[in-house]
């Protein structure tokens, strides 16, 4: 495998899709080439930081309104009624 | 999250419960399934819509479509999937009719990737210097994160975002955006690539840098 053909089945390779066959010889590449192992380890660590992150604080003043707001719209007789 | 609902029963209750209460008519109910759901909401509309004021109009409609719709609700997803889904369609909703202003598509492009598309090579290759369980808690990384996510194109930010940050299979995102499975793939594989390079750049170890040989490689 070269680091072209490794590099189009990343996604695959990265969301644990990719063929056993075609994953026994992905990781025998990397295991000799240190640049696409790099990749790889860097992608799953971007991946694990946007997911983990907390990017946002509601803001106080906006949670206050949609708080007043779903209490205004709440149906009497119950939702969907 | 904060959490300062007076209605204390709630607390310790299940999403699931919540919903059958709400459903029952109980208000503080709903309110406690807003608390615990709104900051993610209003996180996913910022960085789909890149805009405050859009993003709390969203998320407001998405708790107001999710009250309309409560008694549809039959848990065959969490809730929390069910209000990411419906704020996804508003943002989306939102962005089309930001795109027929100014006459653009929102699949602009979409035939010239193709399958075809070269991809654009990793260049900064390096170990990071910390471990995305320690990065992720310091301030300055998540604005770094932001502002790597706002480089992207819309069209490979959104891409990103339902996949790998909000955990929609490739079905399910090329369903929610109106494209090819392909489409969806080869767009991820650019915004991965993409982000991994800025991130690299400021989180990547220069000791510890690798360059290709392209001799050996090809
Ligand atoms: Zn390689």
């Amino acid at each position: 495998m070269k680091c072209e053909e490794l590099l189009a089945m990343l996604n695959e390779y990265v969301d644990g899709t990719v063929d056993p066959s075609v994953c026994m010889e992905y990781e025998k590449h990397m295991a000799g080439c240190d640049p696409c192992k790099v990749v790889v380890d860097n992608i799953r660590k971007t991946i694990v930081l946007y997911k983990e992150g907390k990017p946002y604080e509601l803001p106080l003043t906006f949670r206050n309104r949609l708080h007043e707001t779903l209490r205004q719209k709440w149906p009497k007789s119950g939702p969907g009624s | 999250m904060s959490n300062d609902i007076k209605n204390a029963s709630c607390r310790d209750v299940s999403d699931g419960e919540l919903v059958q209460r709400s459903q029952g008519g109980e208000l503080a109910a709903f309110e406690e399934l807003a608390f615990r759901h709104e900051e993610k909401v209003y996180s996913l509309a910022m960085r789909m819509l890149r805009h405050e004021q859009d993003a709390e109009d969203v998320t407001q409609q998405s708790f107001l479509n999710a009250m309309e719709n409560l008694q549809n609700f039959r848990g065959d997803s969490s809730f929390s999937t069910w209000i990411c889904r419906i704020a996804i369609h508003g943002a989306l909703k939102l962005i089309r009719k930001r795109k027929s202003r100014s006459m653009v598509s929102l699949d602009e492009a979409a035939g010239e990737e193709g399958d075809h598309g070269t991809i654009p090579h990793p260049e900064y290759i390096a170990d990071w210097r910390e471990s995305p369980e320690v990065l992720v808690h310091r301030n300055e990384i998540q604005k770094l994160l932001e502002d790597a996510l706002s480089g992207l194109d819309e069209k490979h930010r959104m891409v990103f975002l339902l996949r790998d940050v909000e955990g929609f299979s490739v079905k399910e995102t090329a369903e929610l955006l109106g494209l090819t499975e392909t489409n969806v793939k080869v767009r991820l594989l650019r915004a991965r690539l993409q982000l991994r390079e800025v991130l690299t750049r400021t989180l990547g170890d220069p000791d510890t840098r690798v360059v290709r040989h392209h001799k050996h490689a090809r």
